[in-house]
């Protein structure tokens, strides 16, 4: 099986290496804007990711509403900007509390949602909560798709178009820069919160063990709440990014980018938060590749395709753990 | 004559977490054998790992089934094993929730009927003559461990006591030649454990079976067990008849503490 | 019954909840004409609504908790109660029967079709029923099957032209096949997973129906699909509606028939188990991975066969008729219904179709409606509408 693996390996890997190594000596500018492009791709997903990651770690539940959170995220940065622009506002302000607004709401509709379809599940069959959160996801886009339109609104881009030097400024839009730094910066503060903060503390050991963090006198409903909000805030930032990159936000654009999220979630293995960046960088990257070297109508498929594949050959991952259930 | 079961050097990591370390142990036939030990001393994970739920880091199961050949057991998913003669049942009730008393047990005869999908659906005679010598069999098992009174109600109203009963049951089932009960007193009541001592000797005599049980209730292991396996944090510290155990100082102090009022 | 803390209570969440749907709710953006509009009138039924919502949600809670505590065993449905008794249940089938056999002739062309939808959902949802209510898997691709199904209908149809009757085994077999080729990598895995891959599968074969224009000629779809032939007998436009419904009557039926027989079966109480505790289940002997292929691909075939019906129901299919949506209704058919329940799906998929179609006004909410409601039944009756029960035996006395 080993040995099959490492074949398989080769003669996947082989070809491809050869094509990338020649196509990129063909036309390194062309690669290096795919590259980009996927980091840029990649970053979004990782910080929708987190929220899939984080909450599966401590209720092992896929919170298929959260790509809805992201959406609402970006409506809302949405409305308050337009709101703010007619009011005509300084822009930036407007910037500002366009993303304050849109992380706050984010965070209490994913509080909110934790409480209504998720907290009662708690001791049910997992295929309960499962369903619960599908309920969730159709409701909210619905809401918003009632509430507000069904039609694409288009976003003005609330990032300054500054220029790089060259030649910089062709292979990398102002906007892309500006995604790309604020996951790291989003990232590394993530990292400080779980590492150092007390709070971080507590969801560690409430996702090892829920029991034994509640005995130790963790509050184990704050801590999934907690959980909830910060998960809901990346993905809040996540939607305004991606809003302002392209250009037009309805109310389905939750649904295809939760899912390839939760797709990289998986890659990078579930539970697991460098995971969750590493395999968000993994697939956005191989997605531009695969669209900008092979066919862009497949795009989707190409994911999905990653998906059944890691799940066949490396169920936990790149990054996860092999768990024994306890009997 | 080989051991019915036979485990040599049973190892089973859990991370840096040796929950069992080197274990040796045979269970003869015809014997009721006791496995006990202090909280989280690897027992469960003793059963887990011969029933194939958790594949053990090293050691061999040898079976060796009754006028059958020796055989290897490790390495076997769980359904087979049961398919080879062990059964078990859960410390933690896992009966089946939506399902009637009968149900449950019907699930038990599972592995001894043939009937498939499409015999499902066209119901051959065979399959029906199939289906009714299991609800027959079901409900005869039933009886033998006095639960008959419940069949058709749903095995989550049962009360306490019934439910482990119906483990049993359940198990009884599957046509094992070796029974693995994970503490079937626990949570009963006096009366209760009464008629679980007096049922387990009848199985050992009337259903040509060998036991091997883990308890906490020293009373009932002493009055029952013909053999007694001691472990303590993954590693047999002991094995003997009642009166030996009784009073081996390892056992004691292993118990001290926690339980040495009852040992 | 209601305390005044929980009014109290109520009162902070419709505050809440008016400060939360405010952006969405009351301002309404045009980008486009760069206009603003503020529904204020939104926040104060926001308000109302949420009090009471939320009342009623308390007030639920309460109830679950206290039957819990007090561990009352749940009465059996009213409907299996009639159903179990002799008097009743002859007439009453006699009189779905009749009601059934007169509907297409007493009721117009648009309302039997309308029917005819409803009873396809049926199938579906009695198939979807197997995978989901009884063996515990989350398939939100059933489209996809569905899809396979109606595509090999059209396309074996347009090139070979082959007859409906023919292609209902055949697109069977392919249903059947698709399933175990699907299930065959993920269903090793941990269950959740299985939800989004079928998802995903979903999509892809939308997907693929939409770029692959030799397939299917792409969004265009294929048009003129015939409608079954009785023998080599094509029947006129009025009289086709009336065959395919009674077309998908006998299916129906034929369902009915097989669900009932394979709940109680061997392999049917196989999937229940696994459904209910999967360490117990390998631990009785059953292979857990073959059970679930078997429920899976019996799933899928009862979903192709539902595409055939459909195929040749509209006589036109394209991709869009096959989106995430429909496997999302299905899904809402089984789970409000009652997971397990046969009777409950049946009257879920009539209400869940049938209501939508008639109060158009409401029709839009429909999506909406189906979410919460998927929430508030896993909440407060996560069996369902109707639930299942399960059959009885009767014994004499052997022993004593
Ligand atoms: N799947 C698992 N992953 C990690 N650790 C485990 C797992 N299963 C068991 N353990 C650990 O192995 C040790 C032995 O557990 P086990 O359940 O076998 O004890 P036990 O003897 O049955 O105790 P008890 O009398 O309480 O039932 C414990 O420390 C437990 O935490
Ligand atoms: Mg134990």
């Amino acid at each position: 099986m080993r040995l099959f693996n490492i074949i398989l390996g080769v003669a996947v890997v082989g070809p491809l290496g050869f094509f990338g190594i020649k196509e990129i000596i063909a036309d390194p500018v062309y690669f290096l804007e795919l590259f980009l492009g996927g980091l840029t791709r990649g970053s979004i997903y990782a910080l929708i990711a987190l929220g899939y990651t984080m909450v599966y770690g401590i209720i092992q539940l896929i919170n298929f509403a959260h790509g809805e959170i992201y959406m609402i995220g970006a409506m809302t940065a949405l409305i308050v900007a337009s709101v703010l622009g007619l009011w005509g506002w300084n822009s930036a302000v407007i910037v500002i509390l366009a993303i304050v607004f849109a992380i706050v709401y984010s965070c209490a509709y994913g509080f909110t949602v934790e409480k209504i379809a998720y907290k009662p599940l708690r001791t049910a069959p997992r295929l309960s909560a499962l369903i619960s959160a599908i309920g969730m996801s159709l409701f909210l886009q619905n809401y918003v798709m009632l509430a507000q339109t069904p039609e694409f609104m288009p976003f003005e881009s609330l990032i300054p178009d500054f220029q790089f030097w060259e030649p910089f400024a062709h292979i990398i839009t102002a906007v892309e820069m500006t995604i790309i730094v604020t996951t790291v910066i989003t990232m590394i503060l993530l990292g400080m919160l779980i590492k150092f903060t007390k709070i971080g503390k507590a969801m560690r050991a409430t996702a090892q063990d829920k029991i034994m963090a509640s005995l130790v006198g963790i509050n184990v409903n704050r801590v999934i709440s907690t959980t909830f909000v910060v998960g809901s805030a990346t993905a809040a930032i996540g939607g305004v990014l991606i809003a302002c990159h392209v250009g037009q936000v309805n109310f389905f654009i939750g649904f295809l980018a939760g899912l390839k999220a939760f797709i990289a979630a998986v890659l990078g293995g579930i539970g697991s938060i460098p995971g969750a960046v590493l395999g968000s960088l993994v697939l956005g990257i191989s997605e531009s590749m695969f669209t900008g070297y092979f066919w862009s109508e497949y795009e989707d498929v190409f994911a999905f395709t990653i998906l059944v594949i890691i799940l066949i050959f490396r169920p936990s991952g790149i990054l996860g753990k092999d768990e024994i259930s306890k009997v | 004559m080989e051991p019915i079961l036979n485990v040599k050097n049973l190892t089973m990591n859990f991370g840096g977490l040796k929950a069992l370390d080197d274990i040796t142990l045979a269970v003869e036939k015809g014997q009721i054998a006791a496995l006990i030990g202090p909280n989280g001393a690897g027992k469960t994970t003793f059963f887990n790992c011969i029933t194939g739920i958790y594949e053990p880091t090293e050691g061999n199961v040898k079976i060796t089934p009754p006028g059958k050949p020796t055989q290897k057991l490790q390495g076997l998913k769980t359904n087979l094993v049961t398919e080879k003669g062990l059964a078990r049942t859960f410390q933690n009730i896992r009966l089946f929730e939506g399902m009637t008393v009968l149900e449950n047990v019907m699930i038990g005869r599972h592995c001894r009927l043939k009937s498939g999908i499409i015999g499902a659906m066209l119901k051959p005679s065979s399959q029906k003559k199939e289906e009714k010598q299991a609800v027959v069999d079901s409900y005869e098992i039933l009886e033998k461990i006095g639960l008959a009174q419940y069949v058709n109600e749903m095995a989550v109203n049962l009360p306490y006591g019934a439910q482990r009963r119906l483990e049993i049951a359940r198990a009884l089932a599957t046509e094992p030649f070796l029974l693995l009960l994970d503490e079937p007193a626990a949570g009963m009541n006096p009366q209760e454990t009464k008629e679980l001592d007096d049922l387990i000797i009848w199985l050992r005599d009337n259903e040509d079976l060998s036991i091997l049980l883990i308890e906490h209730d020293m009373k009932l292991v002493m009055s029952l067990s013909d053999n007694i396996h001691v472990v303590d944090y993954g590693r047999k510290i002991a094995e003997g008849t009642p009166e030996e155990i009784k009073s081996n100082p390892d056992v004691i102090k292993a118990y001290l503490g926690d339980e040495s009022e009852d040992a | 019954m209601v305390t005044k803390k929980e009014i109290k209570l109520s009162f902070v969440i419709a505050l809440w909840f008016m400060v939360l749907t405010f952006p969405i709710m009351v301002i309404k953006v045009n980008t486009i004409k760069h206009i603003v509009i503020f529904r204020w009138e939104n926040l104060l039924w926001t308000g109302i609504v949420c009090f009471f919502a939320s009342l009623i949600w308390n007030y639920l809670l309460r109830i679950k908790e206290e039957k819990k505590k007090s561990d009352t065993k749940d009465d059996i449905p009213i409907v299996h109660r009639l159903l179990q008794n002799e008097k009743f249940r002859i007439p009453f089938l006699a009189a779905i029967c009749l009601f059934a056999i007169a509907y297409p002739f007493v009721f117009s062309m648009y309302h039997t079709s309308i029917l005819i939808s409803a009873l396809i959902y049926v199938m579906l949802g009695l198939g979807l029923n197997i995978v989901v209510g009884l063996a515990g898997l989350l398939d939100l691709g059933y489209v996809a099957f569905y899809a396979v199904g109606a595509y090999a209908y059209a396309l074996l149809n347009l090139h070979f032209g082959i007859s409906f009757w023919v292609v209902l085994p055949i697109s069977a077999l392919l249903g059947t096949i698709f399933g175990t080729l699907l299930g065959y990598p993920v269903l090793r895995l941990r269950g959740d997973y299985l939800a989004i891959v079928t998802l995903g599968f979903g999509e892809i074969i939308r997907i693929i129906l939409e770029n692959w224009d030799e397939l299917g000629n792409g969004p265009r779809g294929i048009g003129n699909i015939p409608a079954p032939s009785f023998f080599g007998h094509q029947f006129n436009q009025h009289n086709s509606v009336i065959y395919i419904y009674f077309v998908v009557i006998a299916l129906v039926l034929l369902t009915i028939f097989f669900v009932n027989r394979l709940e109680n079966s061997r392999i049917g109480r196989a999937w229940i188990a696994l459904r209910d505790d999967e360490i117990a289940c390998e631990a009785m002997g059953i292979d857990k991975f073959k059970t679930k292929l078997t429920a899976f691909a019996l799933g899928a075939t009862w979903a192709a066969l539902g595409g055939v019906v459909f195929a040749a129901k509209t006589s036109f299919i394209n991709p869009m008729s096959f989106t995430i949506w429909e496997s999302i209704t299905i899904l809402c058919v089984v789970v409000i219904g009652g997971m397990g329940s046969a009777i409950g799906v049946i009257a879920g998929a009539l209400v869940l179709i049938l209501l939508p179609e008639y109060l158009r006004a409401v029709a839009e909410y429909r999506m909406l409606v189906f979410g919460a409601l998927q929430v508030i039944v896993m909440v407060f009756k996560p069996e369902g509408l109707i639930r299942s029960i399960r059959k009885t035996y009767k014994f004499e006395k052997t022993k004593e």
